[in-house]
């Protein structure tokens, strides 16, 4: 649809009489809100409903009757956590079907990376169409910013962002650097092991 | 006085301020997360456990006593060292003072002797309550000017403002109440209520006044301007450890205290309906005992009821501004108590 210039709502002529103006009713201050006992009770109200529903829904809960929870707090270590569909956490390197690493060693997540957290050394590879792949591909967890930047950069589809992995702190900063392995799912992560 | 009446005042001293006094602000310390949490759809503090078992969070009141005690008491440079450390006592023995002075239970005959369950029994009771609860603004003016610092300062002076404002309120909203009953005596009062209707009945303007003023001495939100823990500081920002404990626990203290007064004078104190509890009292031997016990746990629950619609009223209101809270204290609730009085006495004359 073509669209004249100046006469369509994308576009409204400024001027005199066009600006719309909302007249926005302050509530009055009548008696009746000026003895705050009504509007304290009205409040109170709402504390007490809530107070009493959550409490017989904890108490049916706790009798073993399923019902809807009293609270929406997670209990965190106890209870996973709630990650949404597209949360960004711990990296993953993927493989190609004969299971050989999908990367290529082309150093784009290194190039790109702002917090500078990939450390990458290439070799050459068996596979000629290839050429060449990561000898070593290390990733600094206690430097990374989770930008996934990495995970965009990667022309073939080699690091993703999605371990749904969220507790990967450690007691030293050498155990925060996951190594190639690691990545992979091949060997489990190891507090103190190589890095 | 013989010597078993002096041990059993001490006795019941004793019992009002560790047994129910300590008690009922440990568990008001429980009790104000759990409510908060609860009417907030949280859970609330769950985790303090003993051995593995939490019941539902009540461990945190001791857990909470014992980090007070082992923290370091930090005086800092710069503060007037004897009152620094006087100013806690002074408000927590205010509000000790005053569970002392409250009538639990009336006189019961046992073993060919008559015991009064009031610890401190006065013909002035409740002038001498008032005055203890006004007597611990002294210990909030003494911290902040001690503190040596202007923020504890002007959280003293808010408090000693708003504590006067609402002190003038608390005694004479009372008035009206006290002309009916024509006595002082706290105990007297709860003798006429249970001979004829609950004080909230024939007041029901004092109770709300009495119950608005209370609240507002406790220093508790919405009238917590003296200490503003969250944002504008108060006159215990220069406290820690048990000091900054003590502090804590007045509040609690003087909530339980105002409880009290609002359970003696208004809702018939041990009085409950339609039991002749001093009858029973009088008749000795095991009815005596359990009349006892029944005055003690009417007198409980009522408190502890009203603790709970404070503690709701304390986590559903917003705090007031300054002018806000001054002007409710003089301009509307000191003329509504004085009006109430003017038509009590009004009320009375007629009807004699």
């Amino acid at each position: 649809m073509a669209m004249t210039e100046g006469t369509g709502p994308a576009a409204p002529v400024m001027g005199k009489g066009s600006m719309t103006v909302r007249v926005v009713e302050r509530p009055k201050r009548t008696f009746a809100t000026q003895i705050f006992l009504i509007e304290v009770w009205k409040g109170l109200g709402v504390t007490f409903r809530h107070l009493f529903v959550n409490l017989a829904r904890h108490a049916l809960r706790a009798l073993g009757i399923t019902g809807q929870p009293g609270a929406v707090t997670i209990q965190y270590p106890e209870d996973p956590a709630v990650l949404g569909k597209r949360a960004r956490t711990r990296h993953r390197l993927l493989k190609r079907e004969d299971g050989a690493p999908r990367c290529t060693a082309c150093l784009l997540c290194e190039t790109i990376c702002p917090a500078k957290c990939i450390r990458i050394t290439a070799e050459n590879a068996p596979d000629a169409m290839v050429e060449k792949r990561a000898k070593t591909f290390d990733i600094d967890l206690g430097m990374c910013i989770f930008c996934g930047y990495c995970a965009e950069a990667c022309p073939v589809d080699a690091i993703h962002m999605d371990a749904n992995e969220v507790e990967i702190s450690s007691y030293s900063r050498k155990d925060m650097i996951w190594n190639m392995a690691e990545l992979l799912g091949d060997a489990p992560k190891v507090p103190g092991g190589t890095a | 006085m013989t010597g078993v009446d002096l041990l059993w005042t001490a006795v019941k001293v004793v019992a009002a301020i560790v047994l129910f006094g300590l008690n009922i602000a440990g568990l008001l310390g429980w009790v104000e997360r759990k409510q908060s949490a609860v009417m907030q759809d949280r859970i609330g503090a769950n985790r303090a456990d003993i051995f593995g078992i939490t019941i539902l969070g009540l461990f945190h009141p001791i857990a909470d006593a014992l980090k007070m005690l082992t923290k370091e008491d930090f005086v800092p440079k710069g503060v007037h060292k004897p009152l620094h450390g006087l100013a806690p006592i002074i408000s927590l023995g205010a509000g000790m003072f005053c569970l002392a002075a409250l009538p639990y239970g009336g006189a019961v005959t046992f073993a060919g002797r008559v015991w009064d369950l009031q610890p401190i029994a006065s013909s002035m009771g409740v002038p001498l309550v008032l005055a203890a609860l006004a007597f611990g603004v002294h210990g909030i003016v003494m911290a902040g000017f001690a503190s040596g610092s202007n923020y504890g300062l002007l959280g003293g002076l808010r408090g000693a403002a708003q504590m006067i404002a609402y002190e003038v309120c608390l005694a004479s909203a009372l008035a009206g109440a006290l002309f009916l009953y024509g006595t002082l005596d706290l105990q007297q009062a709860v003798l006429w209520q249970a001979h004829h209707v609950w004080g909230v009945l024939v007041q029901p303007l004092a109770f709300i006044l009495f119950l608005t003023a209370g609240a507002a001495i406790t220093k508790r939100t919405p009238f917590d301007l003296p200490e503003g823990e969250s944002e504008i500081i108060g006159y215990h920002v220069e406290y820690s450890g048990m000091k900054f404990g003590m502090f804590l626990m007045t509040d609690f203290f003087e909530s339980i205290v105002v409880c009290g007064l609002i359970t003696a004078l208004f809702l018939g104190g041990w009085a409950i309906p339609g039991v002749d509890l001093l009858a029973m009292g009088a008749a000795g031997g095991a009815t005596a005992l359990i009349a006892a016990v029944l005055m003690l746990a009417s007198f409980t629950v009522k408190v502890l009821l009203l603790l709970f619609l404070l503690m709701q009223i304390r986590w559903t209101l917003p705090r007031f501004r300054f002018d806000q809270l001054l002007d409710l204290g003089w301009k509307n609730l000191l003329p509504l108590t004085l009006v109430n009085f003017l038509v009590t006495v009004w009320g009375v004359y007629l009807w004699r």
